[in-house]
């Protein structure tokens, strides 16, 4: 099973969220980053998984710059066999799918695996998009992930419940959380890490479809109105009154 | 021209009449493309939300993302729509992007209002901890709304439908089985959620929280320790790693408000904190807090609310 594990980097959950230049660009001043979660703890941990118990080669990829190095060893330290960054500084999704969509058909794989958004874009584009130029299947919020031969057999979520479903290979898979456990990567892991191919490839010309613009903050909440826990019927008052939310 | 794609498979979702509302928000003539089961009698009632007319395909089961938006590109094509808008739901994430590659056409993900003055859309970014302006340089583009961004508002009377058919292609997706609780409200179009953590020591004491719930007419949820604990269903976190929720009101019970819990519940209009510990800090993002204990406050509340519900009537 050859498998294909698109990452992204991520601002830290815990990171001040600023920006800069007018408000047009994220603040990266102090900023730490990590692999996006869900392409880590679910998308890239499940490809491990099903590489140990029936065999393969995982590749991770990314579309990033030289400072996105770090995440791509830290990918490798979990580990993936080989990496790849293309090399560019994406704008925007329809960019990083053309790119990598362009490389996993030259290559061919049996999954391409994606984690179910960014935690900074949140925007759950990159895979469907992938899957469209790639004309393959695509199943999205994939909570599980078993593989019987060329079937896939997925549990995703749906709105109020979950549903199991059947695919076969070649697919494009987005995974949320449930497909797999975080691992923390050993110390031989980051040893080996070091020296696993990682390819360089020029990114192709591609016109972004959309942009950020400006960025802002909203406004914090007012501070917070202290209601006496044995004045409930206040708190209802409140609520329909002043708030108009019931 | 705007096309609004939206799923009628289990009726009119709210998050379908926000859709046909935003849509007419845009100026225009509105198709609705739909598929599934509705009768034509439902789908005549989108006029109501601004919808000319709507466009249904009752062979296309839904499950398939490729061959809904082989149906949407179809339809788009014959009405000539410069606008196609889906639900940032399960439907919006899987077939909207698909869309964007097929019609090359920019994507707005997760918008949170009409596009501004300057043509740029509103979208909640690092995990609701901030607002991007998305600017689309294609001359089409592709919107995705965010549920309860915007009140479904009726404006004009009952629009024609049409059948259509044989646009959509075969179905790669063979669904097995489908888990679904019959009756309780999506989380996602909740407009009240009522959610309770750890605080509340075990899934036995949720009765007083389906009780608050009930009472109120509002969904229920959990945080993240008590899904993965087994407490309560998955499909009720709330968070960054779970669903992320924009209802009216929120009443949080017993969480203590972690960065990551935060994430998914701060695009709420009022938030409510009942915790014990007043340093909880749950209690900065809230509009209302209670000190106290849940087991004594969030009884006293149901009465409140039951009180409050027998004078409305």
């Amino acid at each position: 099973m050859n498998i294909l594990v698109c990452i992204s980097k991520a601002p830290d959950t815990t990171s001040k969220i600023a920006f800069t230049n007018n408000s047009t660009q994220f603040d990266e001043n102090g900023v730490q980053y990590i692999v996006n979660p869900y392409d880590e703890w679910y998308a890239l941990v499940r490809a491990l998984e099903l590489k140990e118990s029936i065999g393969g080669n995982v590749t991770i990829i990314t579309v990033g710059t030289t400072t996105d190095e770090s995440i791509i060893r830290k990918a490798l330290a979990i580990g993936a066999d080989e990496a790849v960054r293309i090399d560019a500084d994406p704008k925007d999704a329809y960019f990083v799918a053309m790119q990598i969509s362009s490389y996993a058909k030259a290559k061919g794989f049996d999954i391409v695996l994606t984690g179910k958004e960014t935690i900074n874009y949140n925007g759950s584009q990159v895979g469907g998009m992938i899957a469209e130029a790639m004309d393959l299947p695509f199943v999205s919020l994939a909570t599980k992930l078993d593989v019987n031969g060329t079937k896939l057999t997925l549990e995703r979520e749906i709105v109020g419940g979950v549903q199991v479903v059947e695919v076969q290979t070649p697919a494009v898979i987005s995974c949320a959380k449930g497909m797999a456990e975080q691992r923390i990567p050993n110390m031989r892991g980051i040893m080996a890490a070091r020296t696993k191919p990682l390819t360089v490839i020029p990114a192709e010309a591609v016109a972004d479809l959309s942009s950020y613009v400006s960025y802002s903050i909203p406004n914090a909440k007012s501070s917070v109105k202290m209601i006496d826990p044995s004045n409930m019927d206040e708190l209802v008052e409140l609520l329909h009154n002043e708030a108009k939310v019931i | 021209m705007v096309l609004v794609y939206i799923n009628s498979t289990t009726g009119l979702s709210k998050a379908a009449l926000e859709t046909v509302t935003y849509g007419k928000k845009l100026g225009g003539d509105v198709t609705v493309i739909t598929n599934g089961s509705a009768s034509n009698e439902q789908l005549a009632q989108l006029g109501e939300y601004g919808a000319t007319k709507v466009v249904v395909d009752r062979s296309v089961d839904g499950e398939d993302p490729q061959q809904l938006a082989r149906l949407v590109a179809a339809v788009a094509d014959q009405v000539a729509a410069s606008t196609v808008i889906f639900s940032h739901d399960i439907y919006g994430k899987a077939v909207a992007p698909r869309l964007s590659v097929r019609m090359n056409a920019g994507l707005v993900a997760g918008a949170i209002a009409i596009p501004e003055a300057d043509g740029t859309i509103k979208v909640n970014v690092f995990s609701g901890k901030a607002v991007g302006y998305v600017k689309v340089a294609s001359e089409k583009r592709i919107i995705s709304l965010l549920p309860n961004s915007i009140q479904p508002e009726k404006t004009g009377s009952a629009c024609s439908v049409e059948e259509t058919s044989g646009l959509a292609g075969t179905s790669a997706i063979n669904v097995l089985e489908t888990k679904k609780p019959e009756g309780s409200i999506p989380l996602p179009e909740a407009e009240l959620v009522v959610s309770a953590g750890r605080g509340l020591k075990g899934p036995e004491n949720w009765g007083m929280i389906e009780e608050l719930a009930t009472a109120l007419g509002a969904a229920t949820a959990c945080s993240r320790p008590v899904a993965d604990i087994g407490w309560r269903p998955h499909h009720e976190h709330v968070g960054q790693t779970g669903v992320a929720i924009r209802p009216n009101l929120y009443i949080a019970v017993g969480i203590s408000g972690a960065i990551q819990h935060l994430a998914g519940v701060n695009g709420s209009k009022v938030i409510v904190v009942v915790n014990t510990d007043k340093e909880a800090p749950f209690f900065k993002a809230a509009d209302y807090g209670v000190v106290g204990d849940a087991f004594e406050v969030i009884p006293r509340l149901v009465e409140a609310v039951k009180r409050f519900k027998a004078t409305q009537h």
